[in-house]
């Protein structure tokens, strides 16, 4: 089978968000880049798959900065046997990357049996890049995944819809399958595996290369701003087992009468 | 003014609420609604109410149940036999999963899970938090209409004011084409309440719940208030809950009118994920927990202490 994973690097889940002096994005000076925390789970389980089917190979497929391979690399010493990095900066929008990520796979000269990709990356938020991809390569996706099973040419997939329920779908590959936490436990990258990846094959392409044009932008992000602060609110001392009927009386009362929330 | 289509998603024929919110900000435009499916009267009249001039009801084979091509091919057909600049519907499970492929299908933009918009003329302007809330940016589109917008729930609020319009509903055949991707079947999940994603009231618990079995004093409370129970990602992590309950950067975002967070010391991806609630109460036995710089309300004191005592008093005022 001819996997394919998309992956994305993204600042680390501790960052502090600063906006850059224009505006149109972050500061990026100071930033750990990190995979896509959803991300780790489509490369496991596309090792997963591979495992289980002879004469496979994983192809991890990246669209971003090229200055900081980081996540190829980690994917690649988890297992992924090659990587293909369209450069490209961290402003484009769902389109551009969905068409990148095409355009990338043809190129790789391998018929995708199975895409996997985390179901949304935590910087844009947009949950958008593994259904347009989906819908650019005239394939069926299933987003939000946290089951996977497969039998010869057929997929049984969970999806988690709203209150923890499961769609269970089933398909034929190829498809594309965005994955969510719980699907599986991602495998750290071993010393070996680090070792061996730095001699596994990284081609960089460009958005030309992919057929790929800042005319292919269909939504555009500015004014990068932090949120307004709240006022400071109120505190209540209820560490004295005798304080705590009055105090979550008072308080209880003021989600009423000041709030109105109750 | 634009024309616009909102499409009303339905549990049960009934429209879902962020629908509402939706139709209120779009006062001025020219609205449309779609719906697939069943839609009972109740709905009409509220989609109507708040501005509705043709409510079109697509029916057909294929699209009796959710798959997102199915969704997609007749939408499209749909969007393509009328002329709408855009197209706009609940940031839920569905809408985040079909948006897009629709969006693509016309190759063009989708603004997702937007918090708040205006109209500048008749081009929309958006609001759309990233980094799970942590930076706010303005959305805008180039290229083709119509644009695509899916708007996250509880974030506009409900309507202030009614803004009537005829509401006539019209029968539409839907064509679901080729569906690759279909539901075999539906596993319901442990709790029947609203998701967090669509909760008016949300209660919490971090890693101080100690165990999973602690959550049942906080469904507890939750059924006095009418609450969804959710977890920080410390008590997920820890095997406290699923992770369909988890707040947070690498969890659910939420908007609700009220959060109380018990025992959830507020890691940044935490308080990411839940400081636009309207009024948040903490209670953790902490002073200095970075719960509390995002607290309307802060109780310095042990949960498994205040939180019965809490519900007993939510109980005597609802009553």
């Amino acid at each position: 089978m001819n996997i394919f994973v998309c992956v994305k690097q993204v600042p680390d889940t501790e960052t502090k968000v600063q906006p850059s002096s224009d505006g149109n994005y972050i500061e990026t000076s100071s930033i750990k880049w990190i995979m896509n925390p959803y991300d780790e789970f489509a490369v496991e389980q596309a090792l997963v798959v591979k495992a289980a089917n002879a004469e496979s190979t994983v192809t991890v497929v990246r669209v971003g900065g090229a200055k900081d391979t980081e996540a190829l690399r980690t994917a690649m010493a988890m297992g992924a046997d090659e990587a293909f990095l369209v450069d490209a900066p961290e402003t484009i929008d769902a389109y551009m990357t969905a068409k990148a990520l095409k355009g990338a796979i043809e190129k790789s000269g391998k018929n995708p049996d199975l895409i996997l990709c985390g179901k949304q990356s935590i910087d844009t938020d947009a949950l958008q890049v593994p259904q347009l991809l989906a819908q650019m390569l005239d394939l069926p996706s299933v987003s939000v995944v946290v089951g996977f099973e497969q039998n010869g040419n057929t997929l049984n997939l969970k999806r988690e819809v709203e209150g923890g329920a499961l769609e269970v779908y089933e398909l034929n590959a190829p498809a594309v399958v965005a994955c969510n936490k719980g699907l599986n436990t991602p495998r750290y990258a071993s010393l070996p595996g680090i070792m061996k990846a730095k001699k596994k094959p990284l081609t960089t392409l460009s958005l030309s290369d992919v057929g790929v044009s800042d005319g292919d932008r269909k939504v555009k992000y500015s004014n990068f701003q932090l949120p307004p602060e709240k006022p400071p609110g109120k505190k209540y001392e209820a560490m004295d087992d005798g304080a705590i009927s009055g105090v979550v009386k008072e308080v209880v009362g003021l989600l009423r009468t000041e709030a109105k929330v109750i | 003014m634009a024309n616009v289509l909102v499409f009303a998603e339905t549990n049960n024929e009934k429209v879902k609420p962020v629908t509402y919110e939706i139709l209120g900000r779009l006062s001025g435009q020219n609205v449309d609604v779609v719906s697939i499916g069943g839609i009972d009267a109740d709905s009409v009249s509220s989609l109507a109410k708040y501005g509705a001039e043709n409510i079109h009801k697509i029916q057909g084979s294929g699209l009796e149940k959710y798959s997102p091509e199915g969704y997609s091919n007749a939408l499209k057909n749909f969007i393509d036999s009328k002329s709408y600049d855009y197209v706009f519907m609940g940031a839920t499970s569905a809408g985040k999963d079909f948006f897009p492929r629709l969006a693509g299908s016309f190759e063009a933009g989708c603004a997702s899970d937007v918090t708040n918009f205006i109209f500048e003329g008749d081009d929309f302007s958006g609001t759309k938090p990233m980094f799970a809330g942590k930076a706010l940016t303005k959305v805008s589109f180039e290229g083709a209409k119509p644009r695509f917008i899916t708007v996250r729930p509880n974030a506009l609020g409900m309507p202030e004011n009614e803004n009537a319009k005829a509401g006539t509903l019209a029968d539409a055949n839907g064509d679901a084409g080729n569906i690759r991707a279909a539901i075999k079947e539906i596993i319901k999940g442990a709790s029947e309440k609203v998701d967090l994603t669509e909760a008016n009231i949300i209660v919490s618990g971090g890693r101080a719940m100690k165990e999973e079995a602690n959550f049942k004093i906080l469904d507890e409370l939750a059924d006095v208030i009418g609450a969804t129970v959710g977890a920080s990602r410390a008590a997920v992590d820890s095997g406290y809950a699923p992770h369909s309950m988890q707040v947070g950067q690498t969890g659910k975002t939420v908007a609700p009118s009220l959060y109380i967070a018990c025992g959830i010391s507020g890691a940044i991806q935490h308080l990411a994920g839940m400081r636009t609630s309207k009024v948040i109460v903490a209670i953790n036995t902490d002073p200095d927990a970075p719960i509390f710089t995002k607290a309307d309300y802060g109780i310095v004191g042990d949960l498994f202490k205040v939180v019965p005592i809490l519900k007993e008093e939510f109980k005597a005022l609802l009553g």
